[in-house]
């Protein structure tokens, strides 16, 4: 069964659609930005952030901007523009949500909505009545692999048939919550995020929200499917990379067996890329075990920062449009290649006949995630 | 001087949850990292944060802790040329 | 062939209200008044766990290695044993001490357990799995999706067998839930008998 990845849509400080991030992209433009935080010495800090009165004039068509949070008014605009475009009957399509924190700020500081608001089931209530889902919405809460894995949790139920088609919403904010703790871990850039290279420093943090049909329903025309993905766990340490990249190399390896693909065949590689030192590293590592060190590769981080539990999500979508357009993306800021084993990095845009993808990602608690995506054509 | 370096395996035990330590169990040369204590990474941030509550001394380049995290000497040395409080 | 067919709770620990239960047997039990730390802390030492990490985790952390260590004591089961977990809090504990630091100075040991999924990789470190872990939230606890999804699991060789369950913690009231489900055993991995086991002592 051929599990599709069909309409998507990027909310992102680099534009309110996917063909808009796209672009921008294209054009090199970089959503990380400085932006004064009392917390830091030098007065701010590198993060992409979305203009709250911007996306407010864009969420006044759908609804009621100051009905809803920032983060609300992300989720429910990703989720309309992928429903604009589907006939899908709502009582038998999933909603699966994912986030790491949700609206976590409002615990400390509510504003004008109640504290309950910052639970990621009232989040999930709030998405599925805007729109009227049937199904009980299913929250996956699983770190930096969030937004991946409830694409690859979707594709198994799809399977298993427990449902047809799966509306995958990922969202996370740049938070006070998680900048004050990413500080304390000292792994926040000085500067914009430079995945993979020598004199990387730190993550930035970004905000997006991401959505996306999961159906097996084929359509004519190119289309992306799912056609393998794995998750494994590190067991090593609830922070730190594994030296080995272990779980990584794991899950790459299990992957491309239920593609039935080799790594040879792998025309690109998104990788999760972060810019910290060890993670970075660990990623070196596990791809050239995996003997993918010639596959160009790159990190969307340059362009977004970290967007948590929206990132795996938001880098599918754009490694499905790298397979559909033909075209390699920069890894964005790189400079001189700074892990101790070679990676093919994509340093201009390339055009270049794509059929095959491995998109990867970790996360704290030790996670990993390794998705085959194919293009392939319906006649 | 050997105070501090008391007082500083009190505050180790106690900051970082060694529960099944005790001040007796730490040598002065014990290296804090890798065999003695085992401490791992997030301990040497926690570290970091034990010598700005207590000792008013702010550390911005995380490599620095590699030189003074070392044993119960070599942070004790620290603190006592660098304190501000 | 439907592999699920052939799935058993082959064991289960329950943990709620001072109160540890493996297999619906009560193996450890305390005066009402303990609080949640030094409740964590006793059973700890009653069941002669010898983890020193122990002591370092958030309180969500500790009830997982808990639970798990007596779940899986003497039980057979593999490095790809999946973790299906869920709750309806998430991190909220341990979230609460973070928001609170905020003001003054954050602690990395404390932002480092504000993911739920910290408690899958905890348990995943104990018991040396390198396997699928999952977290769902969930507004309560929910059988459907803990069986579907660890059924997908099963079926499809993602995971030779699973640890499923429900730990959720709020305002130091705990209720937990872990099973152990694999091709042992006698109580058939199903929705209405997991849901059973989440009911003993609910009501």
């Amino acid at each position: 069964m051929d599990i599709l990845l069909q309409e998507d849509s990027i909310i992102s400080p680099l534009g309110f659609s996917t063909s808009e991030n796209i672009k921008a992209m294209k054009a090199g433009n970089s959503g990380l930005q400085f932006h004064e935080n009392l917390r830091f010495q030098n007065g701010g800090f590198y993060a992409g952030i979305i203009e709250a009165a911007l996306l407010a004039d864009n969420f006044s068509i759908i609804g009621d901007a100051t009905k809803f949070t920032k983060l609300e008014q992300m989720m429910l605009l990703a989720t309309q523009s992928v429903l604009n475009n589907n006939q899908l009957d709502l009582s038998e399509t999933a909603l699966i949500i994912s986030s790491t924190k949700g609206n976590i700020d409002l615990f400390g500081n509510p504003q004008n909505f109640s504290k309950d608001r910052a639970k990621l089931n009232s989040l999930a209530k709030i998405i599925q009545e805007f729109f009227g889902f049937k199904l009980k919405p299913i929250i996956v809460s699983n770190a930096c692999i969030s937004g991946g894995l409830a694409v690859a949790i979707s594709k198994r139920f799809i399977q298993a048939g427990k449902f047809n088609n799966a509306i995958v919403v990922a969202g996370d904010l740049v938070s006070d919550f998680v900048t004050s703790g990413f500080q304390s871990f000292q792994a926040l850039s000085a500067t914009p995020c430079k995945p993979f290279s020598k004199n990387r420093d730190g993550i930035s943090l970004g905000e997006a929200a991401a959505a996306i049909l999961v159906s097996n329903n084929k359509r004519e025309g190119d289309s992306v499917s799912l056609i393998g993905d794995a998750s494994t766990n590190d067991a090593n340490h609830i922070s730190a990379p594994s030296r080995t990249g272990e779980g990584l190399y794991k899950s790459i390896q299990q992957a491309l067996k239920e593609s039935k693909l080799s790594a040879s065949e792998m025309d690109y590689l998104s990788a999760h890329g972060t810019a910290t030192i060890f993670n970075d590293e660990m990623e070196a590592v596990a791809f050239n075990r995996a003997a993918l060190a010639h596959v160009p590769v790159n990190s969307f981080k340059g362009f977004y920062g970290h967007t948590l539990g929206a990132s795996a999500l938001l880098e599918t979508i754009l490694t499905k449009h790298s397979l559909l357009n033909n075209e390699l993306y920069p890894s964005l800021n790189f400079e001189e290649l700074g892990v101790s084993k070679p990676l093919n990095i994509i340093q201009k845009i390339e055009k270049k006949e794509l059929k095959t993808a491995l998109k990867t990602a970790s996360g704290f608690g030790g996670c990993n995630l390794a998705m085959i995506l194919k293009k392939s054509f319906n006649g | 001087m050997s105070d501090l370096r008391t007082e500083l395996k009190q505050s180790i035990i106690e900051q970082l949850n060694l529960e099944e330590l005790s001040i007796e169990d730490i040598d002065n040369d014990d290296s804090l990292f890798g065999d003695g204590l085992g401490l791992d990474s997030i301990d040497a941030l926690e570290l970091i944060v034990l010598l700005e509550k207590d000792y008013g001394i702010k550390l911005t380049d995380p490599n620095q802790g590699k030189e003074i995290f070392i044993s119960i000497n070599k942070m004790a040395e620290y603190i006592e040329s660098h304190r501000t409080k | 062939m439907d592999k699920a067919r052939n799935q058993f709770i082959t064991n289960s620990i329950r943990i709620k209200n001072e109160e540890i239960f493996l297999k619906r047997e009560s193996i450890l039990s305390f005066d009402s008044k303990i609080d949640l730390s030094q409740f964590l802390k006793d059973s700890y030492k009653k069941l002669a766990l010898r983890y020193p990490k122990y002591h370092k985790m958030d309180s969500l952390c500790k009830l997982g290695i808990l639970g798990s260590s007596v779940l899986l004591r003497s039980q057979h089961f593999n490095a790809d044993t999946a973790l299906v977990f869920s709750n309806a809090s998430s991190s909220h504990d341990v979230d609460m001490k973070h928001v609170k630091s905020m003001e003054s100075i954050v602690s990395p040991a404390v932002f480092v357990y504000t993911l739920p999924n910290i408690v899958l990789g905890e348990i995943s470190i104990k018991h040396k799995l390198q396997s699928e872990n999952v977290f769902f939230i969930e507004d309560k606890f929910n059988a459907d999706l803990l069986v579907d999804y660890s059924e997908t699991l099963l079926n499809s060789g993602k995971a030779s067998s699973v640890v499923c369950g429900w730990i959720e913690l709020k305002n130091d009231q705990y209720d937990v839930l872990l099973c152990l489900v694999s091709n042992n055993g006698e109580i058939p991995f199903t929705k209405e008998n997991l849901e059973e086991l989440y009911r003993f002592e609910n009501e």
